[in-house]
């Protein structure tokens, strides 16, 4: 049964009960960061999985790198190789953010449900796991992205000596106009960042449909 | 400043903006009823594998504004079914639920959330408090989705604590507090957006007795103070001292409706009795 578009209900037109129902972002981000910092565990086991293959991404980066300031250029199908081999791990990482998350949805099912009998939109809740997940994802990213990039500096002075470091191309941009080092550095934490919240997207939509009546439920 | 002038009938602008007001409060005038709840007829089956479950066999309520109301019945009478079609968690087989005479099953998400925020305040026997936050942002929450701007929310929360007896504890994690503290925090929670109704489900459920005794006491006491209507749905005979009227569930029908006096009297009788056979 629909109402007439025009009908009020509790003394107010639609649109005005749309405007006075808000999460405004700043609130949201406060919610996920309490729920990121507080429950820490929990968020290192999915910033560990966006860690992993981030530093993976960032050492192949910087052994290329490395390797083209030693004057030894990898060829195109050995690249082609490493870059298979990054998105095969990207890939498994984003299996373990959506089964992480999706067990944090299913723990979290009275929080979700309480929210919704305080007035939350689906979308509002969806927007508080996305935020968290881009804040994991962030914070694992930056780490990896570090770590990688350490190792594989460390690494390659031992093998070609530490010159070679020296001759890097730091910049956001080498001189033939391909990616530097920050720039392989600012590739690696976007496409981590972004890896997390894609993956976040199924467990946020299943976070949402779950109903207001599941704040009253006594298991799982 | 306006000097002061003879009344005079208002023309133009003033007449349009008059007429205006009187327009938008003409449909808030019909939601003043007497009647805050109205169940028709409710009937909800559910549907268990190849068995259908009829939880709620058409059941006909009408609950007054500022009444103290308990809903009680044995497990598996359809109390908490019949909550949660009171509180929009759930949508009836057939019949209807009109909360202010607006028929929720014709709400839409927008209007349910709405309806959530603010004319309804919820309160559960597990105390869902937050727990990554602490009291005051636990109590604050619904107004953040009423849009309630920070510096009042603050104010607001403070207040509410300080009613339930909690304003030192403000900044505690629900961890740090006790299950009676965590049930007062929820109190204040459902008042956050000064709502007409407040469901609580086994409010004291997971309460001693003492605890139970003074969480019943602080829900009579707002009920009094501020006029909100209180449907409970319980085991707990603490609640019938309380309550305007009691609400017996059984089968999925209302077995039999009690006012507090006729309960008061009847709980009189029986101790007279009792005294009179002992004596005998």
């Amino acid at each position: 049964m629909t109402r007439r578009s025009n009908a009020t209900v509790f003394g107010l037109s639609r649109e005005e009960i749309r405007r006075q129902i808000q999460l405004p972002w700043s609130e949201a981000f406060r919610i996920s960061w309490r729920y990121v910092t507080i429950r820490l565990g929990r968020s290192l086991v999915t910033a560990s999985t966006v860690f992993l293959s981030v530093a993976f991404l960032m050492a192949i980066f910087t052994m290329v790198l490395a390797a083209k300031a030693a004057g030894q250029e990898l060829d195109a199908p050995t690249r082609a190789r490493y870059l298979w081999s990054v998105l095969m791990g990207f890939l498994i990482c984003s299996v373990g953010i959506i089964n992480a998350l999706l067990m944090s949805v299913t723990e979290r099912f009275r929080e979700i449900g309480t929210m919704k009998c305080l007035g939350a939109l689906d979308e509002f809740i969806v927007r508080m796991f996305l935020i968290e997940a881009a804040l994991m994802g962030l914070f694992g990213s930056i780490a990896g992205a570090l770590a990688g990039a350490l190792i594989m500096l460390l690494w390659s002075g031992f093998r070609v000596g530490f010159g070679v470091v020296g001759k890097l191309a730091w910049g956001f941009r080498s001189a033939d106009g391909s990616l530097g080092f920050l720039g392989c550095l600012l590739v690696s934490i976007m496409a981590g960042t972004i890896l997390s919240v894609v993956s976040a997207i199924i467990p946020a939509l299943r976070a949402a449909r779950l109903q207001a009546a599941d704040a009253l439920r006594t298991e799982i | 400043m306006v000097a002061m002038e003879p009344m005079v009938p208002p023309t133009g602008e003033m007449k349009e903006r008059l007429q205006d007001a009187a327009k938008r409060l003409e449909p808030m005038m019909e939601q003043v009823s007497e009647f805050i709840v109205r169940t028709r007829d409710v009937r909800k089956v559910y549907q268990m594998g190849k068995v259908e479950v009829e939880a709620l066999r058409g059941v006909t309520l009408d609950i007054k504004r500022g009444e103290y109301i308990s809903i009680m019945g044995p497990s598996g009478s359809g109390k908490s079914t019949l909550f949660n079609m009171i509180g929009g968690l759930d949508k009836p087989t057939s019949g209807s639920v009109y909360i202010n005479e607006v028929d929720l099953a014709q709400l839409d998400a927008y209007e349910l959330a709405w309806l959530r925020c603010r004319t309804i305040g919820y309160i559960f026997q597990t105390f869902n408090l937050i727990p990554v936050m602490t009291a005051l942002e636990n109590v604050t929450l619904p107004m953040i989705f009423a849009g309630v701007p920070e510096d009042e929310r603050q104010d607001r929360g403070m207040e509410l604590l300080k009613r339930v007896g909690l304003a030192e504890r403000w900044n505690h994690k629900p961890t740090e507090l006790s299950g009676g503290q965590q049930q007062r925090v929820a109190i204040a929670r459902a008042l956050a957006n000064d709502p007409a109704i407040i469901l609580a489900d086994e409010p004291t459920g997971n309460l001693d007795l003492k605890t139970g005794r003074e969480i019943i006491q602080l829900l009579k006491e707002l009920n009094e103070e501020k006029g909100v209507t209180i449907i409970s749905a319980t085991h707990d005979l603490k609640m019938l001292d309380v309550s305007d009227r009691v609400i017996w569930i059984r089968d999925g029908r209302i077995a039999k409706i009690e006012e507090r006096e006729k309960i008061r009297l009847e709980a009189a009788l029986a101790v007279e009795e009792e005294l009179v056979e002992g004596a005998e």
